[in-house]
């Protein structure tokens, strides 16, 4: 018989059945997925922060260009209070997932859902203070693709986050939305660190220099 | 070492050339040939041993095809032993051969730049869509004296070319003298050449730069200390144009975009064709020059160069006739 | 495995697609999904091909008048861009999505859905490229678009937002199948499949797919940043307002270089699974193999300057990218040295999939020694933008990719059809491929080294150039009828082909363990690994059962160890992925035009993936939006 043939015989050494349907942390298959959407946009971000630095150094020492004003700090210094003062709520809301509590997330959810829109405010009264326009100069160009690529992060786990308290309050929870509650946490939390240095470019290199 | 080598090429119309880096006729160009010849080498000896193993391999496995259980247990555990000891040769044998090829080319490099330190005559070369603007900085004033599409080098003497760009990305190659660098908006780049052979070379711009990249040549004279201060000097005296028909249709209808010192034509748009006439070529070695060549590319530069920037100007055939009659004056 | 009628019935219920066209669209089987990037990517490889036909042609004489300048600019940015972007990446994505379930015993993907999506948004990506052909917009700059000359002063109209956008399609697609991957490989191992037991292909995928998410960004930035620059009036790549036209070339080269190396990676993978089946013996030197893989994967990121070498950058930062730039030759090296070994030591047969490692090696070193000439910066001054680089990079990409790719197609061509290639015709289409392949690049080095730059529609008379581009033009052709060769024997073989059996090769690993075809559920059990090469080690394959049968169900493991952690719910056909890239492809295009159609855009891409996502389960029975009965 020709080594094609039919397919492999088996012997059966083992049931998996027992295993549980759904797990957390780590575990959880689709936390990897989202580890794998931070590695995609956190490199964005470290390649939008090298440009940065990259068209600073070119143009040394003048920077920002003659006739331009830093970023206003005050709006930033309150923009970044409010993202570091929202992990607290975003980690109890992991911890509460976490403990697969329905009442715990379903509040959480939607107090993040609430924090994330008021955080916008002051986000779109530091757009309107950066002192320079994206087409007044290279500077202007890279303030505003560093400040809009975060913002963008900003909207869309606003996004996901409101679908998921409207969805969260409608349904019953089961282990994979817990699961899916940490990840959107981790999201954020990943929209907290990534600010830390993008803001201290915008904002501190701009004096720094 | 060059011989050889081009003995290689008898059937292929040798690869010796006006534009070739298999041709050298500089310090520059010779550096790197010797550093090709050397990795020639080195990748002759590499093919060899990769293709014979592969070769002795299929031996092995037309010799033993019948074998039976031959790649089964201890066996193969015996045979890898002896390949896991030869695995650290191989890397050895690879990593002596890239540290002779990294250091050769390290030397290279620094032959290029040996002349960096001491003076050079300057000229800047500058980058259009698709022509050269080149200028000589003057010894005697220190002025400029500016011409197009042709370079002349003194034979011995090192050139430092200023490379810049006036719209997009360009690339200065001259194979025969030396390697390509290109010319960057916004960046100056500095090439040094030193070129020792006589005779005409031709370069080309090697960045792609748009519709006629295809069309942008340059030519290179290379001739004696005494030549080159000739014709620098002729180069600097202003033009001694035919006034007439000629030269009013130009004054109309060219003096916006082209410059002739000495007929009141200041253009910077085009080509300074002051001794225009005393080229070799036009438009950026897109035809030879002749009298009949001028009139045709003043009637008609969109057929000849499609998408080139000097505009179909509407002359009559009279006017395109006396304005190729008076360029043809300046020499 | 013949599972019983009981068994098969079952999974067949569950893991059966909708019929007809609401399945072709709905439809998340990897195996469908891939075959389909096949397909595709096949069919631009010919139209891309016949583009350099054309060009050769146009290149075969001096001052020839076929092409005009603007009708040559196209075809080369076509064709490059068509070649990287639509076919290299996506066909290496596909033979992973094809490959990688199967080669771990698992039903599905770690996330089907995400599969169907990246498929659709690449085919939006071909259609942006192509449908502007068609209505002459097309690219005219190249495939790595240069400013200024692709800014907004030297190139009015669409044609480079087109390019720019065309990118991002595929990119974003490139990355989700990265994603898929790389969750897949590290968390849906078979039980006992530690990373130890690994086979090196999948290591190969691995590696290529977190290049791919670390390496894209890049590109999707700049290109971004192109548009913005044309669309919006930014500045990042104009000098007169304080920008740099070089911060283009480092974030283009930064993923560029990385790029081909995704590209050949995986090409790796093809020929250590060939190897091994057709020597008949374990792969000799497996760590060293898998080391090769990791260290060609770290070093990728730190040669993009040798793309630079003609820009005028310090010396210093040169002579480092030229010493990184050949060190890339040792595990490259080391990878040939255990491929050779594995064939002298074992029982070889020259099957097809074989012949085309064979051409690889001949063909890919050749390659590899251009490569070390122009990794010289001094040297590459001389070779850049010439001829020669183009014969280089065709070398080690057709020879170090392609021919791989086409080994791998023979190879795992009886496992997706249930049929066998015709060896004869297998073996015309090897020579008339490799050998006229080798025809018409090896003259172009010459070429290059006689001064031709590239990217040129024409040449005087009198430099000399005319024999040898006419040679080029010949090799070319015979390579391109050896395509069709290759293709026709693909079509044929699929009704006329010997049938296949589930090992015709008698392969040691798992994808080989089941029918051929392969059902849409794969493997019917759970096979548990013990070694390299499972269907070696004895007659009978280990397995588990437990994994459900009624419905769509995945077991997930430990990282490193392969454990098995729990069973994860595997997404059934679906229409959101469709509509999703419906949604994103509307917003790409649309931005070609205004920067509003972001935010336009935005909602019916919120929507779909709020579809996507939704969970499907009862109503709340607590809470204030409870349901009251």
């Amino acid at each position: 018989m020709t080594p094609g043939g039919e397919p492999r015989a088996v012997e059966v050494v083992g049931d998996l059945s027992g295993l549980p349907a759904s797990a957390s942390g780590a575990r959880h298959l689709v936390w990897w997925g989202n580890i794998g959407f931070m590695l995609i946009e956190g490199t964005g971000f470290a390649l939008a922060a090298a440009a940065y630095l990259y068209l600073m150094t070119q143009q040394a020492p003048q920077w920002p260009p003659p006739g331009t004003r830093p970023p206003d700090l005050s709006w930033g210094v309150v923009f970044t209070l409010g993202l570091l003062l929202s992990e607290l709520p975003n980690l109890w809301v992991r911890r509460r997932a976490f403990a697969k509590d329905p009442r715990g997330v379903r509040i959480g959810v939607a107090a993040m859902t609430v924090i994330g829109l008021l955080l916008l405010i002051p986000r779109g009264y530091e757009l309107a203070h950066l002192n320079t326009r994206w087409d007044s100069d290279a500077y202007g160009s890279v303030v505003w693709m560093l400040m809009l690529l975060h913002t963008s992060h900003v909207v869309t786990d606003w996004g996901d986050t409101a679908v998921q308290a409207a969805w969260l309050f409608t349904h019953e929870i089961g282990d994979d939305q817990f699961a899916d509650v940490e990840d959107n946490a981790n999201y954020w939390t990943f929209v907290v660190l990534t600010w830390l240095p993008i803001g201290a470019i915008v904002y501190g290199l701009a004096r720094l220099w | 070492m060059k011989a050889r080598l081009l003995a290689v090429c008898p059937l292929l119309h040798g690869c010796g050339g006006v534009q070739s880096a298999l041709d050298p006729g500089g310090d520059q160009a010779r550096a790197l040939f010797s550093l090709f010849a050397l990795m020639m080498w080195v990748s002759g000896v590499v093919y060899v041993v990769v293709a014979g193993a592969l070769s002795w391999a299929l031996w092995r496995a037309w010799r033993y095809r019948g074998a039976d259980s031959r790649a089964d247990g201890g066996m193969t555990l015996r045979i890898d032993r002896r390949l896991a000891q030869l695995l650290p040769l191989a890397a050895g044998a690879i990593i002596l051969g890239l540290t002779v090829l990294i250091t050769a080319s390290f030397f290279a490099d620094r032959a290029l730049f040996a002349t960096r330190a001491s003076p050079a005559l300057e000229v800047r070369v500058t980058g259009h869509q698709w022509w050269w603007r080149i200028q000589y900085r003057d010894p005697v004033s220190y002025g400029w004296v500016e011409t197009a599409n042709e370079l002349h080098l003194p034979q011995g003497q090192t050139v430092r070319l200023v490379l810049g760009a006036a719209d997009v990305i360009h690339s200065f190659w001259v194979p025969n003298v030396a390697g390509k660098l290109d010319m960057i908006p916004g960046r100056t780049n500095l090439l040094d050449v030193t070129a020792r052979r006589l005779g005409w070379y031709r370069g080309q711009c090697a960045e792609f730069c748009g519709t006629q990249h295809a069309h942008m040549a340059l030519a290179v004279k290379v001739e004696s200390p005494a030549a080159f201060r000739a014709w620098l000097a002729a180069q600097r005296a202003p033009a001694t144009p035919a006034a007439g028909r000629g030269a009013a249709v130009f004054q109309v209808a060219c003096a916006a975009c082209h410059a002739i010192r000495g007929a009141g034509a200041a253009g910077r748009a085009g080509p300074d064709l002051t001794h225009v006439a005393a080229r070799r070529s036009l438009a950026a070695g897109t035809l030879t020059m002749t009298r009949g060549n001028l009139q045709g590319w003043i009637a008609q530069p969109q057929a000849i160069k499609p998408g080139t920037s000097m505009p179909q100007i509407p002359l009559t055939p009279a006017d395109a006739d006396a304005v190729a009659t008076y360029l043809a004056t300046l020499r | 495995m013949t599972p019983d009628l009981d068994r098969r019935d079952r999974l067949a219920l569950a893991w059966r697609d909708p019929p007809g066209w609401w399945g072709f669209l709905t439809t998340v089987d990897h195996k469908r999904i891939a075959a389909r990037y096949i397909v595709t990517a096949v069919l631009l490889l010919f139209l891309a091909g016949l583009l350099a036909l054309d060009m050769r042609w146009q290149l075969s004489w001096a001052e020839n008048t076929r092409m005009g300048p603007q009708l040559y600019n196209e075809s080369f940015s076509l064709h490059g861009s068509t070649m990287l972007f639509l076919v290299s990446v996506p066909a290496m994505e596909a033979m992973a999505l094809w490959l990688v379930p199967l080669m771990l015993g698992q039903r599905n993907m770690a996330f089907p859905r995400l599969g169907a999506f990246s498929y659709w948004l690449y085919l939006g990506g071909v259609l942006t490229l192509w449908v502007a052909h068609a209505l002459d917009v097309t690219p005219d700059l190249g495939w790595f678009e240069y400013p200024p000359l692709s800014g907004p002063t030297y190139a009015p109209g669409h044609r480079a937002d087109i390019w720019a956008q065309m990118i991002t399609f595929t990119e974003v697609a490139a990355l989700c199948a990265s994603v898929n991957v790389v969750a897949t490989i590290l968390k849906m191992r078979p039980p006992g499949m530690t990373l130890a037991r690994m086979p090196v292909f999948l290591w190969a995928m691995l590696v290529a797919s977190l290049m791919t998410i670390l390496s894209m960004p890049a590109i999707m930035l700049v290109t971004s940043m192109l548009i913005a620059d044309r669309l919006v009036s930014t500045h990042f790549f104009a000098p007169a307002a304080h920008g740099d036209v070089l911060l283009f070339q480092h974030l283009f080269w930064f993923f560029g270089h990385p790029e081909v190396y995704i590209i050949f990676i995986p090409a790796t993978g093809f020929v250590s699974s060939i190897v091994e089946t057709f020597a008949r013996r374990r792969l000799f030197g497996h760590h060293v193999l898998v080391l090769a893989i990791l260290a060609i994967g770290c070093l990728a990121f730190g040669l993009w300057v040798h793309h630079m070498f003609a820009v005028g950058l310090p010396r210093l930062g040169n002579d480092f990218y030229t010493a990184a730039s050949m060190a890339i030759a040792v595990p490259a090296g080391l990878q040939i040295f255990c491929w050779i070994a594995t064939i002298a030591t074992g029982r070889t047969w020259l099957a097809t999939p074989m012949l085309w490692v064979l051409g690889f090696v001949a063909t890919f070193v050749l390659g590899g020694l251009s490569g070390v000439m122009t990794a010289s910066a001094a040297l590459d001054l001389q070779l850049t933008d010439s001829y020669f680089v183009v014969a280089h990079f065709h070398y080690v990409l057709v020879g170090g990719a392609m021919f791989p790719l086409f080994g791998a197609f023979c190879y795992w061509y009886p496992k997706a059809t249930g049929r066998l290639m015709s060896e004869r015709w297998g073996r015309v289409a090897f020579a008339l491929i490799v050998g006229g392949f080798n025809l018409g690049f090896a003259p172009m080095h010459l070429l290059g080294l006689m001064g031709m730059p590239r990217r040129v529609y024409t040449y005087p008379a009198g430099m000399g150039w005319d024999a040898l581009n006419q040679v080029a033009t010949l090799g070319s052709a015979i390579a391109v009828a050896g395509g069709l060769v290759f293709v026709a024997n693909a079509l044929l073989s699929y009704s006329r082909g010997a049938p296949a059996g589930a090992n015709p090769w008698g392969a040691p690993t798992l994808e080989w363990a089941g029918d051929s075809p392969s059902p849409p559920w794969n493997l019917a059990y759970t096979p548990v690994v013990d070694s390299l090469t499972p269907l070696w080690d004895s007659p009978v394959l280990r397995v588990m059962d437990g994994v459900a049968l009624e419905r769509r169900e995945v077991v997930v493991t430990s990282v490193v160890d392969a454990a098995p952690l729990y069973r994860q719910k595997s997404a059934s056909p679906s229409i959101w992925p469709f509509v999703a890239a419906l949604a994103v492809t509307a917003m790409f295009l649309g931005s070609i035009f205004t920067p509003w159609a972001i935010a336009a855009g935005a909602l019916p891409i919120a929507a779909a993936l709020t579809g996507w996502f939704w969970p499907q389960r009862e109503r709340a029975t607590t809470g204030p939006l409870r349901v009251r009965s």
